[in-house]
């Protein structure tokens, strides 16, 4: 056994209103420069619908993430290393900038030059790689909004696998739920798997994963390796970009940008702690359907007190045990079963959770009643089919799906009797196997949802840090020295010409056509 | 004069030229890593280039390996299994279908590269001239076939094998060798020098970065430590 520690989230979906503020705090904050203009770390999808990039999950097309090869083995679905190797001179996986969409700006300064005429002037729109007048964008971050678009086309979503889709079509029976997504920053990502030259990796301490940019030499294998499609190629820079997961706020305690502004408070961030000598094992699970529980199987109960004592020989801080044991994430996850992974199915083990959201019970006014068993109504007639849900969370499989539902209903039942009509009635917890500690807990952290049980995160230890800039001596050696130099960096080198070439477009983002 | 010129430029040029491929690499290397990469504009377009890049590189690559081998193997060392004129047959055959490969797609890239407008907007300074550079070289190698026609014997694949050889082991005299070669051989090596010469100071660098370590990883995944 090897404990490591993962700083892992979960998303409450029940709670997304597609408001897009994490997108755009993170837009602001980490793709708002040249080359990566048309990259959103953090999107926020309407499903059903194909998303961004067009049809990310249809694995058939990009051959994202892993596949079985033989037994108990898995590899790239792009291929082995040899196979991947073949493809670098021109990757046949690699999506085009038209599947995420052309990067524009608007001429904004024709709204003040243009000379007096009969009709108001228009800021029209320019593409940011060119410079040259485009009609209208044809695809985006959040394209397919509120359901934006005909359903023959939407309906593309690999999630509809096995569901006779054609009724949803239907206005009576159409459904929606937004889908943020960003890195998963997996226990076992394809993208640090597919990169030739080993610049990207899984950080030990909080299992982060980051891209070494100067290690990075744009084979762009990583950008179809991962399932996910979350990194994204650097058009200027040549090199891939990605979720970055904010480190430098973990690091201090803080969490990541996307879950500090969501104005929904769906977002949990906590340490999980795990075997990492069973990754290979979890993820090469011959059967699909048991990929779920095989993720689960290798986390570890943080109050275990064998699993303490071996978290501390393996490194793993005080702080950090106690966070795991306190983890809003080990909780919803492994104690009450509410979140699932995103398509365990790629077999990436990914670390963003996702609590399904709940919608109305399907042709509950036509009947005039709810179909219920008398204690909490039945999840299958969600307006949101299970299958759909299942398919997108389980791998198919609907049983964890629909105990996770139940859970919640039971919640909101349990709690309306208890505050509205003044009765505890257990038998809605008993109905879904919940005792009244737990579901007070799963209340205090699901819907009211505080800040300090929302973020359970330890601040990294610089006592365990070596040659980094927060070693005491390196600090010293640095200070006034560098940070706001001239030039080439940290270096010394002052020149304002690079030999080695410029970029081509100078703040891509400032309103100004490029080349004017 | 001619004299002078023949010691200038394969006697002096081929040691700048290599000097500054090496500590302009290193000094890339060293100080500038983030301007490291292959460049690749295959996000922004990627028609034409399935076909065109890997013919091209399939192409160069054999190509270059053909003149390393072809150029720097001592006549002893296989002189016992081939005559001269046999190599020299084998070497024209190769470097024709490769060169003719390069050829096909390097038209497509060049093509690419001056005619579509994303390419042509985020094309670095030497992105273009390298490009038509190599092009030159290979339509000179390829020209150069006729010329090694003339004389199957292989007395001048010989000649330009010792002055490589006499070069790299620092003898003095490797000009000597070329004096009387046709002058399409002596521009091809020229220019062949030159590339070395900026191979720095362009996107070039990436083959330094051939990632056979990859194949060497053990596993698949990487996980770095604190500090």
């Amino acid at each position: 056994m090897k404990i490591r520690a993962q700083i892992g989230m979960v998303l409450n979906l029940d709670k997304c209103i597609g408001c897009h503020t994490c997108s755009v705090t993170c837009k602001n904050v980490w793709t708002s420069r040249q080359g990566v203009e048309y990259a959103w770390f953090n999107n926020v999808e309407t499903k059903p619908g194909v998303g961004y990039p067009r049809e990310w999950e249809n694995q058939a097309l990009w051959n994202g993430g892993w596949k079985l090869s033989g037994k108990r083995k898995i590899k790239p679905k792009m291929g082995g290393k040899f196979r991947l190797l073949a493809k670098i001179f021109a990757n046949p996986d690699l999506p085009e900038i038209d599947d995420y969409y052309e990067p524009f700006t608007f001429d904004y300064q024709h709204l003040q030059n243009a000379p007096a005429s009969q009709t108001t002037p228009t800021a029209r729109m320019s593409s940011v790689i060119t410079g040259e007048r485009m009609e209208k964008p044809h695809w985006g971050p959040n394209w397919e909004e509120i359901l934006g678009g005909e359903f023959s086309k939407r309906s593309k979503d690999a999630n509809f696998e096995n569901i006779e889709k054609e009724i949803y079509g239907q206005f009576e029976n159409t459904f929606m739920m937004y889908l943020p997504r960003l890195c998963e920053h997996c226990l076992n990502p394809t993208c640090v798997a597919s990169c030739p030259s080993g610049a990207i990796y899984k950080r030990e301490e909080d299992g982060i994963v980051l891209i070494d940019q100067d290690k990075c030499r744009g084979w762009r294998m990583c950008v179809s390796g991962c399932p996910y499609k979350k990194i994204y190629f650097n058009w200027q820079s040549g090199k891939s970009e990605k979720c970055t997961f904010c480190y430098p706020r973990i690091e201090a305690g803080d969490p990541t940008v996307c879950s500090e502004t969501c104005v929904g408070r769906i977002r949990y961030l906590g340490v999980l702690l795990y075997d990492a000598d069973r990754i290979a094992e979890a993820a090469s699970t011959s059967d699909e359907a048991d990929l779920y529980q095989s993720q689960l199987d290798i986390f570890l109960d943080p109050h275990d007190p064998e699993v303490i004592n071996q978290a501390k020989e393996d490194g793993v801080p005080d702080s950090w045990i106690t966070a795991a044991q306190q983890s809003p994430v080990y909780k919803m996850a492994m104690d009450w079963k509410v979140a699932f992974p995103l398509h365990p199915e790629y077999r990436t083990l990914p670390m963003v959770w996702y609590i399904p959201p709940l919608s109305p019970i399907q042709n509950a006014a036509a009947q005039g009643k709810i179909e219920s068993d008398g204690v909490i109504p039945d999840v299958t007639r969600l307006r949101i089919p299970v299958k759909y849900l299942a398919n997108m969370l389980t791998a198919g499989e609907e049983q964890p799906v629909i105990d996770g539902l139940e859970r919640m209903i039971a919640m909101r039942a349990y709690m309306r009797a208890r505050t509205v009509e003044g009765i505890n009635a257990t038998e809605i917890l008993d109905r879904v196997g919940l005792d009244q500690e737990t579901l007070d807990d799963m209340y205090q952290i699901m819907a009211i949802a505080n800040y300090e049980d929302r973020y359970v995160i330890p601040t990294n230890h610089r006592e365990y840090a070596g040659k980094t800039p927060f070693d005491n001596e390196l600090a010293f050696n640095h200070r006034s020295s560098c940070g706001f130099s001239f030039g080439n960096g940290c270096s010394d080198g002052t020149s304002k010409v690079s030999l080695f070439g410029d970029a081509t477009h100078k703040n891509t983002l400032s309103g100004k056509v490029h080349g004017k | 004069m001619a004299n002078y010129m023949n010691q200038f430029f394969f006697g002096i040029y081929p040691y700048i030229a290599i000097t500054v491929f090496f500590l302009g690499s290193l000094l890339r290397y060293d100080r500038d890593q983030y301007t490291w990469k292959a460049s690749s504009s295959q996000l922004l377009s990627k028609k034409d280039m399935r076909l065109g890049s890997n013919l091209f590189h399939i192409g160069i690559i054999a190509l270059f390996f053909g003149h390393l081998v072809g150029l720097l193997t001592p006549h002893w060392a296989y002189h016992f299994m081939m005559s001269a004129g046999t190599k020299q047959m084998m070497a024209m055959t190769a470097g024709g279908i490769f060169g003719l490969i390069c050829l096909a797609g390097m038209i497509l890239l060049i093509r690419r590269r001056m005619l579509d407008a994303r390419i042509k907007a985020t094309s670095q300074a030497t992105d273009l001239p390298i490009l038509l550079l190599l092009f030159v070289q290979l339509v000179l190698g390829l020209l150069t076939i006729p010329f090694s026609a003339q004389h199957l014997d292989g007395s001048s694949m010989l000649a330009l094998a010792s002055w490589a050889q006499h070069l790299v082991t620092f003898q003095g005299d490797a000009a000597s060798f070329v004096a009387g070669e046709a002058f399409i051989f002596k521009i091809h090596l020229v220019l062949g020098l030159t590339i070395f010469l900026v191979f720095p100071f362009t996107r070039l660098v990436h083959v330094w970065s051939v990632p056979v370590q990859y194949l060497t990883r053990s596993g698949y995944q990487i996980v770095r430590k604190r500090g």
